[in-house]
Protein backbone atom coordinates (compact mmCIF):
# COMPACT_ATOMS: atom_id res chain seq x y z
CA UNK A 1 0.00 0.00 0.00
CA UNK A 2 1.86 3.15 -1.35
CA UNK A 3 5.13 2.12 1.00
CA UNK A 4 7.39 3.44 -1.23
CA UNK A 5 6.50 7.07 -0.14
CA UNK A 6 6.00 6.64 3.18
CA UNK A 7 9.38 8.77 4.00
CA UNK A 8 8.03 11.53 2.00
CA UNK A 9 6.45 14.39 2.98
CA UNK A 10 2.37 14.25 1.95
CA UNK A 11 0.48 17.37 1.56
CA UNK A 12 -3.18 16.45 2.45
CA UNK A 13 -6.31 18.44 0.17
CA UNK A 14 -8.51 19.43 2.45
CA UNK A 15 -12.50 18.42 0.93
CA UNK A 16 -14.11 21.44 3.10
CA UNK A 17 -17.54 23.60 1.07
CA UNK A 18 -15.46 25.62 -0.47
CA UNK A 19 -13.23 22.40 -2.61
CA UNK A 20 -14.51 20.40 -5.53
CA UNK A 21 -14.47 16.93 -6.54
CA UNK A 22 -15.63 15.92 -10.07
CA UNK A 23 -18.40 13.69 -10.54
CA UNK A 24 -15.82 10.79 -11.33
CA UNK A 25 -13.64 11.50 -8.22
CA UNK A 26 -17.04 11.40 -6.59
CA UNK A 27 -17.93 7.87 -8.00
CA UNK A 28 -14.18 6.69 -7.34
CA UNK A 29 -14.35 8.02 -3.90
CA UNK A 30 -17.48 6.18 -2.81
CA UNK A 31 -17.01 3.24 -5.28
CA UNK A 32 -20.49 4.40 -7.10
CA UNK A 33 -21.51 4.98 -10.53
CA UNK A 34 -22.03 7.52 -12.24
CA UNK A 35 -25.87 6.29 -12.04
CA UNK A 36 -26.03 6.22 -8.43
CA UNK A 37 -24.60 9.61 -7.69
CA UNK A 38 -27.38 10.62 -9.98
CA UNK A 39 -30.05 8.90 -7.90
CA UNK A 40 -28.73 10.52 -4.78
CA UNK A 41 -29.06 13.64 -6.32
CA UNK A 42 -32.67 13.47 -6.98
CA UNK A 43 -33.04 12.32 -3.24
CA UNK A 44 -31.80 15.47 -2.85
CA UNK A 45 -28.74 14.34 -0.82
CA UNK A 46 -25.98 16.27 -2.83
CA UNK A 47 -26.22 18.85 -5.09
CA UNK A 48 -23.89 19.48 -8.30
CA UNK A 49 -22.69 22.33 -10.16
CA UNK A 50 -22.48 22.29 -14.09
CA UNK A 51 -18.76 24.19 -15.29
CA UNK A 52 -18.75 24.10 -18.97
CA UNK A 53 -20.19 20.70 -19.54
CA UNK A 54 -18.54 18.74 -16.25
CA UNK A 55 -20.14 18.16 -12.86
CA UNK A 56 -19.13 19.59 -9.41
CA UNK A 57 -19.87 18.63 -5.81
CA UNK A 58 -18.69 20.66 -3.06
CA UNK A 59 -15.87 18.40 -1.21
CA UNK A 60 -18.08 17.62 1.78
CA UNK A 61 -20.30 15.42 -0.18
CA UNK A 62 -17.88 12.99 -0.23
CA UNK A 63 -17.91 11.94 3.44
CA UNK A 64 -21.67 12.58 3.01
CA UNK A 65 -21.78 9.68 0.32
CA UNK A 66 -19.79 7.62 1.72
CA UNK A 67 -21.57 7.25 4.96
CA UNK A 68 -24.68 6.85 3.10
CA UNK A 69 -23.45 4.18 0.82
CA UNK A 70 -22.24 2.56 4.61
CA UNK A 71 -25.33 2.93 6.01
CA UNK A 72 -27.36 1.60 3.40
CA UNK A 73 -25.28 -1.91 3.09
CA UNK A 74 -24.90 -2.15 6.51
CA UNK A 75 -28.20 -1.32 7.87
CA UNK A 76 -30.09 -2.32 4.80
CA UNK A 77 -31.95 1.03 4.56
CA UNK A 78 -32.51 2.80 1.08
CA UNK A 79 -31.61 5.81 0.54
CA UNK A 80 -34.32 7.74 2.04
CA UNK A 81 -33.55 6.58 5.12
CA UNK A 82 -30.08 7.08 4.99
CA UNK A 83 -30.55 9.96 4.03
CA UNK A 84 -32.82 11.05 6.94
CA UNK A 85 -29.99 9.00 8.95
CA UNK A 86 -27.48 11.59 8.10
CA UNK A 87 -29.02 14.57 8.45
CA UNK A 88 -30.33 13.05 12.13
CA UNK A 89 -26.61 12.24 12.97
CA UNK A 90 -24.87 15.56 11.72
CA UNK A 91 -27.81 17.41 14.21
CA UNK A 92 -26.51 14.80 17.07
CA UNK A 93 -22.77 15.63 16.53
CA UNK A 94 -23.78 19.53 16.89
CA UNK A 95 -25.74 18.25 19.74
CA UNK A 96 -22.91 16.67 21.36
CA UNK A 97 -20.01 19.21 20.66
CA UNK A 98 -22.51 21.40 22.61
CA UNK A 99 -23.03 19.66 25.47
CA UNK A 100 -19.60 19.02 25.76
CA UNK A 101 -18.87 22.72 25.77
CA UNK A 102 -21.57 23.25 28.46
CA UNK A 103 -20.62 20.70 30.41
CA UNK A 104 -17.60 22.12 31.29
CA UNK A 105 -18.98 24.75 33.51
CA UNK B 1 -7.46 -19.22 19.66
CA UNK B 2 -10.56 -18.31 21.31
CA UNK B 3 -14.33 -19.86 21.17
CA UNK B 4 -16.66 -16.86 20.26
CA UNK B 5 -20.40 -17.83 20.99
CA UNK B 6 -22.08 -16.30 18.16
CA UNK B 7 -25.56 -16.91 19.71
CA UNK B 8 -24.64 -14.80 22.59
CA UNK B 9 -23.04 -12.47 20.77
CA UNK B 10 -26.65 -11.46 19.12
CA UNK B 11 -28.25 -12.17 22.28
CA UNK B 12 -30.64 -15.16 20.97
CA UNK B 13 -31.14 -18.85 22.27
CA UNK B 14 -29.54 -21.44 20.11
CA UNK B 15 -32.89 -22.15 19.33
CA UNK B 16 -33.53 -19.06 17.90
CA UNK B 17 -35.49 -18.99 14.53
CA UNK B 18 -33.72 -17.41 11.49
CA UNK B 19 -36.20 -14.36 11.56
CA UNK B 20 -35.28 -13.51 15.10
CA UNK B 21 -31.66 -13.95 14.68
CA UNK B 22 -31.92 -11.41 11.77
CA UNK B 23 -34.17 -9.04 13.79
CA UNK B 24 -31.74 -9.43 16.73
CA UNK B 25 -28.69 -8.57 13.84
CA UNK B 26 -30.18 -5.89 12.64
CA UNK B 27 -31.23 -3.94 16.17
CA UNK B 28 -27.16 -4.70 17.58
CA UNK B 29 -25.88 -3.77 14.20
CA UNK B 30 -28.02 -0.26 14.01
CA UNK B 31 -26.55 0.16 17.35
CA UNK B 32 -22.98 -0.43 17.12
CA UNK B 33 -22.68 0.51 13.41
CA UNK B 34 -19.66 3.08 13.56
CA UNK B 35 -21.21 5.94 12.03
CA UNK B 36 -24.06 5.85 14.46
CA UNK B 37 -22.48 5.10 17.72
CA UNK B 38 -19.99 7.52 19.81
CA UNK B 39 -19.48 4.31 22.09
CA UNK B 40 -15.34 3.33 21.70
CA UNK B 41 -15.93 -0.04 21.19
CA UNK B 42 -18.48 -0.09 19.14
CA UNK B 43 -16.29 -0.70 15.94
CA UNK B 44 -15.21 -4.10 17.82
CA UNK B 45 -18.47 -4.33 18.71
CA UNK B 46 -20.09 -4.11 14.81
CA UNK B 47 -17.11 -6.78 13.72
CA UNK B 48 -18.13 -9.24 16.25
CA UNK B 49 -22.18 -8.63 15.35
CA UNK B 50 -21.01 -8.92 12.02
CA UNK B 51 -19.16 -12.37 12.21
CA UNK B 52 -21.97 -13.70 14.39
CA UNK B 53 -24.68 -13.02 11.35
CA UNK B 54 -22.47 -13.96 9.01
CA UNK B 55 -22.01 -17.63 10.51
CA UNK B 56 -25.93 -17.83 12.13
CA UNK B 57 -27.58 -15.99 8.80
CA UNK B 58 -26.18 -19.04 7.03
CA UNK B 59 -28.47 -22.45 7.58
CA UNK B 60 -25.32 -24.39 6.21
CA UNK B 61 -22.85 -22.38 8.64
CA UNK B 62 -25.12 -22.50 11.70
CA UNK B 63 -25.33 -26.21 11.10
CA UNK B 64 -21.69 -26.42 11.17
CA UNK B 65 -21.17 -24.15 14.03
CA UNK B 66 -23.93 -26.12 15.85
CA UNK B 67 -21.93 -29.16 15.43
CA UNK B 68 -19.06 -28.11 17.68
CA UNK B 69 -21.73 -28.40 20.64
CA UNK B 70 -23.12 -25.63 23.27
CA UNK B 71 -20.50 -26.44 25.72
CA UNK B 72 -17.80 -24.00 24.87
CA UNK B 73 -17.77 -20.49 26.76
CA UNK B 74 -16.40 -17.62 25.07
CA UNK B 75 -13.24 -16.77 25.00
CA UNK B 76 -11.90 -20.27 26.15
CA UNK B 77 -9.26 -21.99 24.35
CA UNK B 78 -10.50 -23.52 21.48
CA UNK B 79 -9.07 -26.06 18.39
CA UNK B 80 -11.47 -27.60 15.75
CA UNK B 81 -11.91 -31.34 16.34
CA UNK B 82 -10.25 -33.12 13.58
CA UNK B 83 -12.92 -33.12 10.41
CA UNK B 84 -15.23 -31.21 12.17
CA UNK B 85 -16.58 -30.25 8.85
CA UNK B 86 -16.72 -33.33 7.14
CA UNK B 87 -20.15 -34.09 5.54
CA UNK B 88 -20.79 -30.14 5.53
CA UNK B 89 -20.78 -28.03 2.10
CA UNK B 90 -20.29 -24.51 2.03
CA UNK B 91 -21.84 -22.71 -0.89
CA UNK B 92 -20.43 -19.41 -2.12
CA UNK B 93 -17.59 -17.55 -0.91
CA UNK B 94 -18.54 -16.20 2.68
CA UNK B 95 -18.10 -12.85 3.53
CA UNK B 96 -17.97 -11.46 -0.11
CA UNK B 97 -18.44 -7.64 0.81
CA UNK B 98 -16.28 -7.63 4.39
CA UNK B 99 -13.18 -7.01 4.79
CA UNK B 100 -11.16 -10.54 4.92
CA UNK B 101 -8.72 -9.61 8.20
CA UNK B 102 -11.92 -8.08 10.16
CA UNK B 103 -13.19 -11.48 11.30
CA UNK B 104 -11.28 -13.46 13.84
CA UNK B 105 -9.12 -16.28 13.70
CA UNK B 106 -12.20 -18.54 14.96
CA UNK B 107 -14.21 -17.74 11.98
CA UNK B 108 -11.07 -18.25 9.60
CA UNK B 109 -10.39 -22.06 11.50
CA UNK B 110 -14.04 -23.26 10.61
CA UNK B 111 -15.00 -21.37 7.31
CA UNK B 112 -11.77 -20.06 6.07
CA UNK B 113 -11.14 -17.13 4.34
CA UNK B 114 -14.30 -17.54 1.38
CA UNK B 115 -13.51 -16.37 -1.64
CA UNK B 116 -11.05 -13.84 -1.21
CA UNK B 117 -8.69 -13.49 -4.52
CA UNK B 118 -7.24 -10.71 -4.98
CA UNK B 119 -4.65 -10.36 -7.47
CA UNK B 120 -5.98 -13.06 -9.49
CA UNK B 121 -6.45 -11.00 -12.59
CA UNK B 122 -2.67 -11.44 -13.12
CA UNK B 123 -1.62 -14.08 -16.12
CA UNK B 124 -3.32 -14.73 -18.62
CA UNK B 125 -3.08 -13.19 -21.94
CA UNK B 126 -4.76 -10.03 -21.41
CA UNK B 127 -3.05 -7.73 -18.94
CA UNK B 128 -5.82 -6.10 -16.59
CA UNK B 129 -5.03 -2.70 -15.57
CA UNK B 130 -7.71 -0.98 -12.71
CA UNK B 131 -7.14 1.87 -10.46
CA UNK B 132 -6.57 0.41 -6.84
CA UNK B 133 -9.10 1.28 -4.48
CA UNK B 134 -9.75 4.32 -2.25
CA UNK B 135 -9.26 3.96 1.04
CA UNK B 136 -10.96 5.42 4.34
CA UNK B 137 -9.58 5.73 7.96
CA UNK B 138 -10.04 8.26 10.72
CA UNK B 139 -7.09 10.59 12.28
CA UNK B 140 -7.18 12.50 15.52
CA UNK B 141 -5.20 15.36 15.74
CA UNK B 142 -5.10 18.40 18.37
CA UNK B 143 -6.89 21.30 17.46
CA UNK B 144 -3.51 23.55 17.77
CA UNK B 145 -2.55 21.49 14.40
CA UNK B 146 -5.62 23.01 12.83
CA UNK B 147 -4.56 26.58 13.60
CA UNK B 148 -0.50 25.87 12.47
CA UNK B 149 -1.47 23.67 9.43
CA UNK B 150 1.25 21.82 11.24
CA UNK B 151 3.04 18.53 9.84
CA UNK B 152 2.04 15.27 11.72
CA UNK B 153 3.13 11.73 11.62
CA UNK B 154 0.66 9.08 11.72
CA UNK B 155 -0.16 5.67 12.27
CA UNK B 156 -2.10 3.45 9.98
CA UNK B 157 -3.00 0.01 9.87
CA UNK B 158 -4.23 -2.32 7.29
CA UNK B 159 -4.14 -5.75 6.64
CA UNK B 160 -2.17 -7.48 3.42
CA UNK B 161 -1.46 -10.89 2.49
CA UNK B 162 1.33 -12.52 4.49
CA UNK B 163 3.83 -15.22 2.87
CA UNK B 164 1.53 -18.31 3.89
CA UNK B 165 -1.47 -16.50 2.38
CA UNK B 166 -3.13 -15.63 5.21
CA UNK B 167 -4.66 -12.03 6.30
CA UNK B 168 -1.81 -10.12 8.79
CA UNK B 169 -2.42 -6.61 9.96
CA UNK B 170 0.61 -4.20 8.83
CA UNK B 171 1.45 -0.67 10.38
CA UNK B 172 2.77 1.88 7.88
CA UNK B 173 3.83 5.35 8.92
CA UNK B 174 2.94 8.59 6.81
CA UNK B 175 4.31 12.44 7.18
CA UNK B 176 1.26 14.97 6.45
CA UNK B 177 0.76 18.32 6.31
CA UNK B 178 -2.56 18.81 8.07
CA UNK B 179 -4.30 21.34 5.97
CA UNK B 180 -4.94 24.84 8.18
CA UNK B 181 -8.40 25.00 9.38
CA UNK B 182 -9.60 21.80 8.90
CA UNK B 183 -12.23 20.57 11.45
CA UNK B 184 -14.02 17.78 12.79
CA UNK B 185 -15.99 15.32 10.57
CA UNK B 186 -14.18 17.04 7.37
CA UNK B 187 -11.78 14.90 5.21
CA UNK B 188 -8.50 15.56 4.07
CA UNK B 189 -7.17 13.31 0.62
CA UNK B 190 -3.71 12.20 -0.07
CA UNK B 191 -3.51 11.31 -3.39
CA UNK B 192 -2.35 8.17 -4.38
CA UNK B 193 -1.88 6.50 -0.98
CA UNK B 194 -4.74 4.04 -1.17
CA UNK B 195 -4.51 0.45 -2.35
CA UNK B 196 -1.91 -0.26 -5.45
CA UNK B 197 -3.73 -0.47 -8.69
CA UNK B 198 -3.94 -3.12 -10.80
CA UNK B 199 -1.11 -3.49 -14.20
CA UNK B 200 -0.21 0.04 -15.13
CA UNK B 201 -3.77 1.36 -13.18
CA UNK B 202 -2.78 4.14 -10.46
CA UNK B 203 -3.26 3.67 -6.79
CA UNK B 204 -6.49 4.51 -5.44
CA UNK B 205 -6.73 7.80 -2.78
CA UNK B 206 -6.61 8.06 1.14
CA UNK B 207 -9.37 9.74 2.69
CA UNK B 208 -8.96 10.46 6.46
CA UNK B 209 -11.98 12.14 8.03
CA UNK B 210 -10.16 14.24 11.04
CA UNK B 211 -11.41 14.00 14.82
CA UNK B 212 -10.11 15.91 17.37
CA UNK B 213 -8.11 15.06 20.99
CA UNK B 214 -9.91 16.44 23.63
CA UNK B 215 -8.68 18.97 24.84
CA UNK B 216 -8.99 20.56 28.44
CA UNK B 217 -9.42 23.88 27.52
CA UNK B 218 -10.73 24.54 23.70
CA UNK B 219 -13.92 23.41 22.49
CA UNK B 220 -14.93 23.19 18.48
CA UNK B 221 -17.97 23.60 17.01
CA UNK B 222 -17.43 23.78 13.33
CA UNK B 223 -15.17 26.77 12.94
CA UNK B 224 -15.81 28.11 16.28
CA UNK B 225 -13.46 27.75 19.02
CA UNK B 226 -14.71 28.03 23.00
CA UNK B 227 -12.42 28.76 25.59
CA UNK B 228 -12.62 28.56 29.28
CA UNK B 229 -10.90 31.23 30.82
CA UNK B 230 -10.77 30.85 34.55
CA UNK B 231 -10.53 34.32 36.24
CA UNK B 232 -10.73 35.21 39.86
CA UNK B 233 -14.02 37.57 41.10
CA UNK B 234 -11.96 40.75 41.00
CA UNK B 235 -10.66 40.60 37.69
CA UNK B 236 -13.98 40.32 36.29
CA UNK B 237 -15.50 42.91 38.95
CA UNK B 238 -12.95 45.53 38.02
CA UNK B 239 -12.12 44.74 34.64
CA UNK B 240 -8.61 43.71 34.88
CA UNK B 241 -6.43 42.45 32.12
CA UNK B 242 -5.84 38.71 31.94
CA UNK B 243 -3.40 36.82 30.10
CA UNK B 244 -5.62 34.42 27.56
CA UNK B 245 -3.36 30.95 25.82
CA UNK B 246 -5.79 30.93 22.88
CA UNK B 247 -4.73 28.28 20.26
CA UNK B 248 -2.73 30.58 18.27
CA UNK B 249 -0.89 32.06 20.85
CA UNK B 250 -1.40 34.18 24.43
CA UNK B 251 -3.43 37.21 24.43
CA UNK B 252 -3.89 39.89 26.41
CA UNK B 253 -7.46 40.54 27.22
CA UNK B 254 -9.02 43.17 29.16
CA UNK B 255 -12.21 42.54 30.69
CA UNK B 256 -15.57 44.57 31.01
CA UNK B 257 -15.66 45.48 34.39
CA UNK B 258 -18.46 43.54 36.05
CA UNK B 259 -18.07 40.39 34.12
CA UNK B 260 -20.17 37.73 34.74
CA UNK B 261 -19.57 34.09 34.88
CA UNK B 262 -20.72 32.13 31.51
CA UNK B 263 -20.49 35.70 29.79
CA UNK B 264 -18.56 35.19 26.74
CA UNK B 265 -16.17 37.42 24.95
CA UNK B 266 -15.56 37.63 21.42
CA UNK B 267 -12.21 37.68 19.60
CA UNK B 268 -13.22 37.95 16.02
CA UNK B 269 -11.43 35.65 13.39
CA UNK B 270 -9.52 33.90 16.51
CA UNK B 271 -11.32 30.69 15.82
CA UNK B 272 -10.44 28.10 13.44
CA UNK B 273 -8.46 29.75 10.15
CA UNK B 274 -11.10 28.77 7.52
CA UNK B 275 -11.56 30.80 4.22
CA UNK B 276 -13.72 32.66 6.95
CA UNK B 277 -11.74 31.89 9.54
CA UNK B 278 -14.50 31.57 12.75
CA UNK B 279 -14.39 33.57 15.85
CA UNK B 280 -12.70 32.47 19.17
CA UNK B 281 -15.02 32.96 22.59
CA UNK B 282 -13.71 33.84 25.89
CA UNK B 283 -16.13 31.78 27.90
CA UNK B 284 -15.60 33.29 31.63
CA UNK B 285 -15.59 31.06 34.71
CA UNK B 286 -14.83 32.95 37.87
CA UNK B 287 -14.16 31.08 40.59
CA UNK B 288 -13.81 32.14 44.38
CA UNK B 289 -10.56 30.89 46.60
CA UNK B 290 -11.56 28.95 49.18
CA UNK B 291 -11.50 30.72 52.65
CA UNK B 292 -8.80 28.51 54.38
CA UNK B 293 -7.27 31.33 57.13
CA UNK B 294 -8.32 33.13 59.35
CA UNK B 295 -7.02 36.39 57.42
CA UNK B 296 -9.21 34.78 54.24
CA UNK B 297 -12.06 34.04 56.35
CA UNK B 298 -11.87 38.22 57.82
CA UNK B 299 -11.79 39.06 53.94
CA UNK B 300 -15.02 37.04 53.19
CA UNK B 301 -16.83 38.71 56.27
CA UNK B 302 -15.31 42.56 55.02
CA UNK B 303 -16.90 41.37 51.62
CA UNK B 304 -20.09 40.41 53.05
CA UNK B 305 -20.37 43.95 54.96
CA UNK B 306 -19.08 45.90 52.28
CA UNK B 307 -21.77 44.20 49.63
CA UNK B 308 -25.77 44.10 50.81
CA UNK B 309 -26.13 40.94 48.01
CA UNK B 310 -28.09 38.66 48.06
CA UNK B 311 -27.58 36.26 44.96
CA UNK B 312 -31.26 35.04 45.07
CA UNK B 313 -32.49 38.13 44.73
CA UNK B 314 -29.82 39.65 42.65
CA UNK B 315 -30.22 42.77 45.09
CA UNK B 316 -27.42 44.64 46.26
Amino acid sequence: MGNQFDTNELTAVLLDENSRVTLRELCQACALTAEQVTALMDEGVVEAQQVSGTLYFSGVCVRKVHRMVRLEQDLGVNHAGAALALELLEEIEQLRARIRRLERH
Amino acid sequence: MEYRDYYKILGVERSAAQDEIKRAYRKLARKYHPDVSKEDAAEERFKEVNEAYEVLKDPEKRAAYDQLGSSWNSGQDFRPPPNWDQGFEFHGGGYTEADPAAFSDFFESLFGRGGFSRGSFHGGGQRFHAQGENTHARIAIDIEDSYAGSKRQITLKHSELGPNGRPVVKERKLNITIPKGVTEGQQIRLAGQGEPGMGDGKPGDLYLEIVFNPHPRFSVEGTTVYLNLPVSPWEAALGEKVPVQTPSGTVNLTLPPNSKSGGKLRLKGRGLPAKEPGDLYVVLDIVTPPADTEQEREAYRNFRDSFRFDPRTGAS
